[in-house]
């Protein structure tokens, strides 16, 4: 099969794909990339070209379609975007968002910056560092690269598989405890003159009872026009416990689509945050296969977002083994014409009984223009289960406001009160204190009178 | 302190205060009595600023200040305090933290310093003893999952710790058993004093046998339609309100039966 792949899909691609046409950029670049990919194993080899007629049989979504209703990406299709050729980036520019106390990799542009990365407190058994020495050195661990992260109805992830070129690996052997959390750090360089496109793309396997805590952070260096197109992928072993923080903070001229797939074996506590504070449009798709019995998944997630910002979540939990709990709370406070969309789905398959899911959407619209577009759904084909779903959009509660004043604390310090409340119970949840702190100041400097907020905590 | 002259309110068009004259000193007890929609409510959060009633008539001198004009919160640092009849619950707020930041700020406007941890910690233990408040009540988020009588409790804490000149007490007997009616009604009594008024709104005599108030007034259809000492309270307690109702609309100020109810 793979075999077969390799050998006709070079051949297919560059006359597959329609003349010109916002697919031709990215064929371009395929075509360009082929002897590179020859060196790489041919299953990878066979995995790409596979994507990349996926890539060209979806094309770019469109608003008809029901996982793209509310977000349009006509836009982003057609910027002509090139790949970006990884700048320097100083030690300083990349400083302030590395958190303290990590071992960190900074990854500019998709490419491993080794000469800004800090792996000294790697223990053993845990390999972190470039996806491509790792595809160089091969494993067992590569192996597991696009298993689960499937692409079939998702360009985007497609896209990705077709054409990243490094990323990290992290990998966690079997009963090793990571002390020490890890960070990586997506920059985009960002310049003025073109419009630029990097394929980040993460690698995350967790032996069986092995435990970690992972930070992945994205931002921009520079101003400009950029799409971040990154794949996070997470095999979670049996009994393997991972923090898993991502955090989107990019410019307001930075886009990023993204696909975050968990795959959970038997027993497995997967606690995955996605946390956005800055892009112009920020795509994520979270999706998560609770596998083997005894799952226990976290999934949160926080936005917090100004001006036209647009954020999409869309949240896709299956449960396909018995006795598994899935947790989503995810909130969001609006301002200004920006706008957010959930799309949840929990999924259970057929067998899956006593699956414990709940799904909870919260917006709060701080500004008579934002909007939300929130729609959990269940699918349910076990019979004995717990499933709950809710979500809700509104404003600031005006009694509550109102009380707030009569004891003496003025308008705005009561309504910066208020919202910080409203966000507290996702940020108290967060584990790692340095992102939690992180999160807590940055609301807290977004909040008019954050001061006053502060004081009273 | 408070003089409310001709006060009328209205709320979405219907008017429910028909010109109110009031005149509250120093170390005054006045207790408004009134049937169900006669405007007791209303009076206390028009005075408190919430923004949803149009005064619109009258006005309302706070020492000698025009308060109709100013934000509820400078009403709230000027020294009046509303206990709600229905106290808002704050998910994500802890009660202290809501104390401290309120306490603060009327400190700042009355120009003291702010209190520190150990001072404010101090202070309201003090005042959590008025009310036999339990300590736990502190950390958790503000009237959340609080009984009814601890609502009510935590109202007067507040009132307490933040020393107002002008408490303005709006049912705060309603929904309390006799214990905790009983315990309300000592810590409130505690805090009277000759710099201190209160405006006790309730819809029955029992409050006003533990907080014994100097004048009774019965607001009838958004009017004053009689006032007195303590003793007319108990004449309401024989006689129920339908006489007072009945005069009110023979003197000729009808308004139809249950209007801003």
């Amino acid at each position: 099969m793979s075999a077969e792949a390799t050998a006709v899909a070079p051949l297919a691609v560059p006359t597959a794909t329609p003349a010109a046409g916002p697919l031709q950029p990215y064929a371009d670049d395929f075509v360009a990339r082929t002897e590179l990919r020859a060196n790489e194993p041919a299953a990878l080899c066979a995995l790409r070209d596979r994507a990349f007629v996926r890539f060209t049989e979806l094309g770019f979504p469109s608003m008809r379609q029901e996982a793209w209703r509310f977000t349009n990406v006509g836009p982003l299709a057609r910027t002509a975007f090139v790949r970006a050729a990884p700048r320097k980036v100083t030690a300083e520019q990349a400083a302030p968002w590395i958190y303290a106390g990590t071992a960190h990799l900074v990854v500019v542009d998709g490419v491993v910056a080794p000469e800004l990365s800090n792996l000294e407190a790697v223990p053993q058994g845990v390999r972190f560092g470039s996806l491509r020495d790792a595809i160089d050195a091969g494993g067992p661990a590569v192996e597991l690269l696009g298993r689960h992260a499937t692409f079939d109805d998702a360009p985007f992830a497609a896209l990705n598989t077709a054409l990243f070129e490094d990323g990290v690996l992290l990998h966690v052997e079997r009963g090793v405890v990571c002390e020490v959390p890890l960070q990586v750090l997506f920059l985009s360089t960002a310049t003025a003159d073109e419009a630029r496109i990097s394929y980040p793309r993460l690698l995350v396997v967790a032996e069986e009872h092995s435990s970690a805590v992972l930070v992945e952070r994205y931002a921009t260096i520079g101003e400009g026009e950029t799409l971040a197109v990154p794949v996070t992928e997470l095999v979670v072993g049996a009994d393997a416990v991972i923090d898993h923080y991502r955090l989107a903070q990019e410019g307001a001229t930075n886009a990023q689509v993204g696909l975050q797939q968990l795959y959970c074996e038997r027993g497995a506590h997967p606690t995955s945050y996605s946390v956005v504070t800055g892009g112009s449009l920020v795509r994520q798709d979270v999706r998560a296969v609770l596998a083997g019995e005894g799952v226990d998944a976290i999934l949160n997630g926080l936005y917090l977002t100004r001006g036209r910002q647009h954020v999409d979540h869309q949240m896709y939990v299956e449960h396909r083994a018995p006795h598994c709990g899935s947790h989503e709370l995810y909130k969001g406070i609006l301002e200004d014409r920006s706008r957010a969309v959930f799309n949840g789905l929990i999924h259970v398959l057929p067998g899956a009984q006593k699956t414990d899911a709940k799904q909870t959407n919260r917006n709060l619209l701080l500004s008579n223009e934002a909007l939300v577009n929130t729609n959990p759904q269940l699918r349910i084909f076990a019979d004995d289960v717990k499933c709950t779903h809710g979500s809700t959009v509104g404003q600031l509660d005006d009694d509550a406001v109102f009380y707030l004043r009569s004891r003496g604390i003025g308008e705005e310090a009561a309504k910066s009160l208020l919202t910080y409340a409203f966000a507290r119970d996702v940020i108290d949840r967060i584990k790692a204190p340095a992102v939690r702190h992180d999160l807590e100041e940055l609301l807290l400097a977004r909040l008019p009178k954050g001061d006053v907020v502060r004081q009273a905590l | 302190m408070l003089d409310i002259q001709n006060l009328h309110a209205s709320v979405e068009g219907n008017e429910i205060l028909r010109g109110i004259t009031l005149q509250i000193r120093p170390g005054e007890v006045h207790a408004i009595m009134g049937p169900n929609g006669s405007g007791k409510s209303t009076l206390a959060q028009v005075l408190a600023g919430r923004d949803e009633y149009d005064v619109t008539d009258g006005r309302v001198l706070y020492g000698g200040e025009d308060l109709l004009e100013m934000a509820p919160e400078d009403r709230a640092r000027e020294g009046i305090f509303l206990a709600f009849q229905y106290p808002v619950e704050i998910p994500g707020v802890s009660n202290t933290y809501f104390l401290k930041a309120a306490l603060n700020a009327v400190r700042r406007h009355r120009g003291q310093p702010e209190l520190d941890a150990v001072d404010f910690l101090r202070l309201v233990r003090e005042k959590m003893k008025l009310v036999k408040m339990d300590e736990s009540l502190l950390q958790r988020p503000v009237n959340e999952g609080f009984s009814g009588g601890e609502k009510k409790r935590n109202e007067i804490f507040h009132m307490a710790v933040l020393d107002p000149t002008l408490a303005i007490l709006d049912e705060t007997d309603s929904g309390l058993d006799i214990d905790a009616l009983r315990i309300v009604a000592d810590g409130v009594n505690a805090l009277r004093g000759p710099e201190r008024a209160f405006l006790v709104i309730t819809h029955y005599q029992r409050l006003l046998n533990y907080i014994v108030p100097d004048f009774v007034h019965v607001l009838v259809d958004g009017r004053i339609v009689r006032s007195g000492g303590k003793e007319l309270a108990f004449e309401l307690e024989e006689k129920g309100y339908g006489w007072l109702e009945q005069e009110a609309r023979a003197d000729g100020s009808a308004a139809p039966v249950g209007a801003g109810a």
